[in-house]
């Protein structure tokens, strides 16, 4: 690892301080695992390990669990109850319910009134501190980075140790300084910061990499556009992405039911404040972005490295020179069944998804909501509102969101994963495309045969409106 | 888990890039709480036609000729995507032993590591030469030397792969990581004696 012996970054202060047993030749370092978060379905091959070794989840005051990937987002019935009609999913959750039970962790079951998609929830309770680190059998556990913590996903076998032990085998990663510069523009969100990034690196370009997003325009996003930007980075390769914190962090916590409180609020904070990368601290790899130059960016292709800015033309595979990339990208314009040179603005689509853990917090819906007031959805798409957690549901119900979204003509569902995985129902029909604020375009992620454009909350909004792919920019008139 | 010393075996080529968990394993398939019969649901939606159950005829795995391939030769970032250990428990029960690619996601080398399903990393020409022996000869077979962290093509060329010196130990002694954690019961209790709480979640 390279380091000029002047400082420590972010990164290196957090994992220094949760080592059990150094790294050594013989055997990766063994992380002490400060919150662990369990949700049903990477979780149930884990509690039958500990089961079938008689062993006891360690810590279960540093465990929490919530239902969130294959529940249903339908209403409640007249009972306040969200029925869950799948036969498979229903045993799921039972089986979920039945382990945080018998091992006594505190868990959110579906309908509870702070249940909600695990990456959601944590930071919206407090549990996500600066400094902590983090793990969930789910890859997108990347975003709790957005508080200085480090945080990342795990496999089930994984979910076991930490459920037994509280540690981690882990090989120290490296590191690389991820700068964007200077201030968005009207209309460009921190969705379109990390989709630029993972365009510019490709999925396989942060791989063995903890990335630190630094510079202005991440110093000036809301937490909830930090989180929106390292939930990310796994889409980038990395298995985690940070950001310092700062008071923008310290505002966020303040008050949340987990948060330290009185002298240990100050104590608390007094710590955070040390955790910044030091001045001269050395990063593996650094990359940098001008943010004053981006636009709305959507994805053309099958992974989310196959992105662009909306304007542009999707690629032309004879343009590849690398052969294994030119197929890759013939192979993805046919599952999408776009031609190279196309323009994707004004391309009719059938389904606009507005949620998942990257864009389903309050002030996605907000600034979703805001554009779709005094607006309609086009005839000819389906647009869903999935809230990511029953709390961010109540919130924007207090402030008559999902009223605007209803007069509009959308869907206001329960909260959850819903369409950005496609296990609850919630899905698209082959040949269908779809604009959406989730995370992945993979062939089928959002059902069988389905085609995904992935967006900000804006751009997608805008696209149910206009019903074809849009630039949110083009509509803005009207926005404050 | 059983140890993992040597396979020979003939192998199958995917020579697509950046294969994500969802064409491993589509999520549809999440839904069970124990790890068997996953094999069927391997490469699903590129096995089957629309049905779900009708085997593709087009797709390379049902080729009869493949049938018996315990390797699978793929494009680069192989298993990038979700943590989902379910994609090492699919490929297994699919009868493959190794996963040979130029690089492989983080969390999906991890996961197959610990279920004694190999992820060999080569460089282009080895992937190159392995495309086109796997395409040219089906019965064509390799075999890997853990110990040695060779495989060795038919032409008699040993080529060198990496794997970690924890990994290799617990593959060849058929050795789990849980067991290793829990004998430092010691250290953790040090530890957190020395660091207070940071959060309780039963609070
Ligand atoms: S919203 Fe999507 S990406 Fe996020 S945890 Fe749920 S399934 Fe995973």
């Amino acid at each position: 690892m390279k380091q000029n012996g002047k400082g420590r970054t972010l990164f290196e202060k957090v994992w220094n301080a949760h080592i059990v047993r150094e790294q050594s030749d013989d055997a990766p370092a063994v992380l002490y695992i400060d919150l662990h978060l369990v949700h049903e379905v990477t979780s149930p091959q884990a509690f039958s390990m500990i089961r079938e070794r008689g062993l006891k989840v360690r810590r279960p005051d540093q465990t929490i669990g919530t239902m969130d990937h294959s529940t249903p987002t339908t209403p409640r019935n007249e009972l306040g109850i969200i029925p869950v009609a799948d036969a498979m999913a229903a045993k799921q959750l039972d089986a979920f319910s039945k382990n945080c039970d018998d091992f006594g962790i505190p868990m959110y079951a579906l309908g509870d009134e702070h249940q909600g998609i695990v990456h959601v929830i944590g930071p919206e309770k407090g549990l996500t501190q600066p400094g902590m680190t983090i793990v969930c059998g789910d890859s997108h556990t990347s975003t709790h980075g957005a508080f200085g913590a480090l945080a990342f996903g795990i496999g089930t076998s994984e979910v076991g140790h930490v459920l037994a032990t509280q540690t981690l085998l882990q090989n120290r990663p490296h590191t690389m300084a991820v700068n964007v510069e200077g201030r968005l523009g009207d209309g460009v969100t921190a969705k379109d910061i990390i989709l630029a990034v993972i365009a510019r690196i490709g999925i396989g370009g942060g791989t063995g990499h903890v990335f630190e997003y630094r510079g202005e325009a991440i110093r000036s996003l809301s937490m909830e556009g930090r989180m929106t930007v390292c939930n990310m980075s796994i889409e980038g390769g990395a298995r985690a992405g940070m950001v310092a914190p700062d008071d923008t962090t310290f505002e966020y916590i303040q008050g949340r039911q987990h948060a330290p409180q009185g002298a240990e609020w100050d104590a608390a904070v007094a710590r955070w404040r040390e955790l910044p990368t030091d001045d001269g601290a050395a990063f593996d790899q650094e990359i940098t972005l001008r943010a004053d130059e981006l636009i709305p960016m959507i994805t053309y292709g099958t992974n989310p490295g196959m992105g662009m800015p909306i304007d542009a033309a999707v690629p032309a595979p004879e343009d590849e020179r690398d052969i294994n990339k030119k197929i890759a990208l013939e192979k993805a314009l046919t599952y999408m069944d776009l031609a190279p040179g196309q323009q994707l603005l004004g391309k009719a689509i059938d389904v606009v998804f507005i949620g998942s853990c990257t864009n389903s917090r309050i002030s996605d819906l907000r600034q979703a909501a805001q554009f779709m007031q005094g607006r309609k959805v086009a005839d000819s798409v389906r647009m869903m509102v999935v809230p990511g957690s029953q709390q961010v549901k109540k919130q924007a119900e207090s402030e008559g969101l999902h009223e605007i979204f209803r007069a509009a003509g959308a869907e206001w569902r329960e909260a959850g994963c819903s369409m950005c995985i496609a296990m609850n129902g919630d899905q698209l029909e082959p040949g269908q495309y779809a604009v959406s604020t989730s995370n992945r375009n993979f062939e089928g992620r959002q059902g069988k045969g389905g085609r995904t454009f992935l967006a900000s909350p804006l751009t997608a909004a805008a696209s149910a409106v206009a019903g074809s792919v849009t630039d949110p920019r083009s509509l803005l008139t009207g926005l404050n | 888990m059983e140890n993992v010393s040597q396979i020979r075996g003939s192998i199958v080529a995917i020579p697509v890039n950046d294969i994500d968990t969802d064409q491993i394993i589509p999520a549809r398939f999440l839904k069970v709480t124990d790890k068997e019969g996953l094999g069927k649901a391997a490469f699903c939606d590129w096995r089957y036609l629309e049905d779900g159950d009708t085997p593709n005829p087009e797709f390379v795995l049902n080729r009869p000729e493949y049938s018996s391939a315990s390797g699978l030769i793929a494009g680069n970032n192989f298993g990038c995507g979700s943590s989902r250990e379910h994609a090492p428990w699919a490929l297994l029960g699919a009868g493959f032993k190794a996963v040979i690619s130029t690089d492989f996601a983080d969390i999906f080398r991890n996961n197959s590591l610990k279920n004694g399903l190999l992820p060999i990393i080569v460089d282009e020409e080895t992937q190159q030469q392995l495309f086109s022996l796997a395409e040219e000869d089906p019965s064509t077979s390799v075999s890997v030397d853990v110990e040695a962290q060779t495989l060795t093509l038919p032409d008699g060329r040993a080529v060198s792969f990496p794997l970690d010196g924890f990994a290799k130990y617990c593959l060849l002694n058929g050795v789990d990581q849980l067991g290793y954690l829990l004998a430092l019961d010691d250290d953790v209790r040090a530890y957190e004696s020395a660091n207070p709480q940071r959060v309780v979640t039963s609070a």
